[in-house]
């Protein structure tokens, strides 16, 4: 078969099954979407801002386990994506990204559009490949798939020139059925050894945790992960990226733990002997202050990345490999090995734990004249009874999405953790509703972060993706606000949200439903009716409290044994 | 932790962008760069790198682990855990006229050095050898005289049979 480049490269995204491609045209990118046009099978998604793109093509692969995809134009195409090529990267989702280039010639000249995406994406990606000639094409992009998917995730970019991908200009077209690469060799099974010794170690705990996070989902071992715990008994506690591996609904889950953690998950840390980390990179919204991070515990820590291993804390029993290899390893140990820790040691432990649960640290003052954001996240799990995928942007909002949604399923909860991007919600709820067609899409989200990446209501009005927005409408950017309240003195030095749109009318400018609700007693109704819109998006705008605080919090400098709670804790219910 | 040098040997794949990736990381993680070296090997497809940094324990094992992780390394070896050799090239530029020039002359015997260039009123002297040896050279030779060093920075290899090998 021979091809030109630009055809070349959509038949390579044929080849590797891929539906969607979310994407801008430009003038260094024309031939590609020429190529686009003249096919069926890879369907093109045209949003309003590249960032939204890949933001959308983030939200489908967190939401699937496949790859985003994402095509934009060079110099502005490639500098817009960037924030969603970091925010992928710092979560670990894996993207392909194809930036156009100018002309092979003009390279280096200053052309018209010439920016040098491969130096400023260099350091907010897996790789990136500048691709050196047509017949090149093929190879480079097995090559980013295989490396975006495989080992740690990553978004991977792909630069191309523009004359490489003219259409005069034909090749023979092969689609390689392999790959390999001599520098880049992904590990997969933990050390035997290392592996035993954990479970050792595990037998002889007195007051266990399991610390769990992203690296479950992306390494699909939930089932693996919930064997394991319940066979041992022991607390499951997880990051704000792990949420839905293990059912926020089953017993042994204590909640969230780090800077707005539950109580009984973050003194669990503080006061355990043996914690079992996987697929975790002990970011430091988790560990608070290091030097009092976990002061009695002896460290297992399994990750496909060395890098993650003792990157930021010690750990005595390091495991280099795939979580699901290792958790099925471990699984066989523990069957043909009886030996576990006495059971009168870990009754002692969760008699411990559900005292400390017993102080309600996610209790809330209920109020019937202003509307409480926390009950809003609450009735929008029993209105969608907990089967929602719900995206998040970046603030109060999304950590009380994270608190009050209790996600008993994995991928259903996506938001941006290590970059924390505003205007991530809306565009990943787009690309999880392409992806889930049939399933309810809620974005969580706040006044400000919508408006960053707003005009992707357009994208949805265009392709038809009625997904929910429940927009926690607290006229400030609560999170720096609840900040500048408890260190700046009250100092509220920018953080309120002036001359914000009338949303109602905004949404219905693009042929949405708005919905504006200020009463308590009227939330869940104006949710059973929105969600009951099942071919509209709907946007509601709740009037939400604007002094509520996200608590428990552990403040700068602090300890998971320093936790900040609620004023009226222990009067709430 | 205490903070000490070490001398990190890398095989790259022979790209344009490899070198800038492996800048990159240490000016991204702030880590010590002292130097970087780095030219082709006799497969052309291989450049290989030679790097002196330095850290406590943990800061080098994170070095040798981001390192590693870099697509474009092939292989990578701290040569400060075994014996090795690290060796740097000088060129330095010296002011020799009169009397200076028989003594400068006598330094650089001592010194092993060879003087690749003359002039009326200058000499270089080449000079190859560990880094500490460079430095005693060009104190020997003093501030006054000298007009211009050049150094390539450390290359290094693993002594008997280890090695850096594809
Ligand atoms: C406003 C705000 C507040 C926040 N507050 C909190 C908070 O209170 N608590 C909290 O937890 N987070 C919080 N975060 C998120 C935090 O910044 C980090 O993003 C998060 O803690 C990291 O989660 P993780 O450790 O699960 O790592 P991830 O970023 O999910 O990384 C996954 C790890 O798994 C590994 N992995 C990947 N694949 C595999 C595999 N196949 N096998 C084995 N390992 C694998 C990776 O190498 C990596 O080390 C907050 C973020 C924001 C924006
Ligand atoms: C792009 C970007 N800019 C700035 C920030 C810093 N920041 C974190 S939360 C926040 C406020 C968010 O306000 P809003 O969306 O209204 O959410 P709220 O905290 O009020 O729920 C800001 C400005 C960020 N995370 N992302
Ligand atoms: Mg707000």
């Amino acid at each position: 078969m021979e091809l030109s480049g630009g055809e070349i490269l959509i038949q390579s995204l044929q080849d590797e099954g891929v539906e969607y491609v979310f994407g801008y045209p430009g003038g260094a990118v024309l031939h590609i979407y020429d190529a686009i046009f003249r096919q069926q099978q890879v369907k093109h998604i045209l949003v309003r801002h590249e960032q939204g793109a890949t933001h959308m093509a983030d939200g489908y692969s967190r939401a699937t386990g496949k790859p985003g995809v994402v095509l934009v134009t060079s110099g502005p195409g490639a500098t817009n994506a960037i924030t969603g090529i970091a925010t992928a990267h710092l979560d670990s989702i894996p993207l392909v990204v194809i930036t156009g280039q100018v002309t092979s010639k003009y390279i280096g000249t200053d052309a018209f559009q010439e920016v040098d995406a491969i130096g400023c994406t260099r350091p907010c990606v897996k790789h990136n490949f500048m691709v050196k000639s047509a017949d090149e094409i093929a190879s480079v992009m097995k090559k980013a798939f295989y490396v975006a998917t495989t080992g740690r995730p990553g978004p991977v970019v792909v630069d191309i020139p523009k004359d490489f991908t003219a259409p005069h200009i034909k090749i023979p077209y092969e689609y390689p059925t392999e790959v390999s690469m001599r520098s880049y060799a992904p590990v997969s099974g933990g050390h035997v050894g290392q592996v035993r010794k954990a479970v050792e170690l595990l037998a002889q705990a007195k007051q266990p945790m399991i610390y769990t996070g992203g690296g479950v989902l992306m390494s699909e071992s939930h089932h693996e992960l919930r064997k394991l715990a319940q066979e041992l008994g022991y607390p499951v506690t997880s990051t704000l990226m792990g949420l839905g591996a293990y059912p926020a609904s089953d017993k042994q889950f204590v909640g969230m733990l780090g800077m707005h953690g539950t109580y009984e998950a973050n003194l669990g840390m503080h006061n355990c002997d043996v914690l079992l980390a996987v697929g975790v990179r002990f970011d430091d919204r988790v560990t608070g202050e290091i030097e009092h991070f976990c002061p009695n515990a002896k460290i297992i820590h399994v990750d496909i990345d060395p890098t993650s291993i003792a990157k930021n804390i010690g750990v005595d029993i390091p495991i280099v490999g795939d979580l699901k290899v290792v958790l099925t390893r471990m699984l066989e140990l523990l069957a043909q090995d009886s030996r576990r820790a006495n059971p009168e040691d870990i009754a002692r432990w969760w008699t411990q734990i559900e005292e400390w649960k017993s102080v309600k640290s996610l209790a809330y003052e209920a109020s019937d004249s202003v509307i409480k954001p926390q009950y809003v996240v609450e009735k929008v799990w029993e209105v969608t009874k907990g089967e929602a995928y719900v995206t998040s942007d970046v603030g109060q909002h999304q950590m009380w999405a994270a608190q009050y949604y209790k996600f008993d399923e994995p991928r259903r909860w996506i938001n941006s953790g290590g970059l924390g991007t505003m205007g991530f919600g809306l565009p990943a709820a787009l690309g999880v509703k392409l992806a889930y067609p049939e399933s309810e899409v809620v974005c969580i989200t706040g006044e400000a972060s919508i408006q960053m990446c707003l005009q992707e209501l357009s994208t949805a009005m265009q392709y038809g993706l009625p997904v929910k927005v429940v927009n926690l409408n607290n006229r400030y950017l609560g999170m720096v606000r609840q900040w500048q309240e408890f260190q700046y003195e009250g100092r509220y030095s920018n953080s309120y949200v002036d001359a914000l749109p009338d949303f109602v009318k905004l949404a219905e400018s693009y042929n949405h439903v708005g919905m504006k609700i200020e009463k308590p007693g009227d939330v869940e109704g104006a949710l059973k009716e929105a969600f009951a819109m099942k071919e509209k998006l709907v946007f509601m705008d709740f009037i939400t409290d604007d002094t509520e605080n996200v608590y428990p919090m552990i403040e700068a400098g602090k300890g998971h044994h320093e936790m900040r709670m609620h004023p009226k804790v222990g009067e709430l219910s | 932790m205490s903070v000490s040098k070490h001398v990190v040997s890398l095989l790259l794949e022979n790209e344009s962008g490899a070198l800038s990736r492996v800048a990159g990381l240490f000016s991204m993680r702030g880590y010590n760069i002292e130097s970087l070296t780095v030219a082709p090997t006799h497969d052309p497809t291989l450049s290989r790198a030679t790097i002196v940094t330095s850290g406590d324990d943990r800061t080098i094992e994170q070095i040798t682990k981001q390192l590693n992780k870099l697509v474009d390394v092939v292989r990578l070896v701290d040569l400060t855990e075994a014996a090795h050799v690290a060796h740097e090239m000088m060129m330095i530029k010296v002011r020799a006229s009169g009397v200076q020039r028989d003594e400068i002359q006598r330094l650089s015997v001592i010194y092993k050095g060879k003087i690749v260039d003359v002039t009326e009123s200058t000499f270089i002297i080449e000079l190859t050898g560990n880094s500490d040896k460079l430095d005693a050279f060009i104190k020997s030779v003093g501030d006054e005289q000298i007009l211009e060093v050049v150094r390539s920075g450390v290359t290094g290899i693993a002594r008997g049979e280890r090695g850096l090998k594809v």
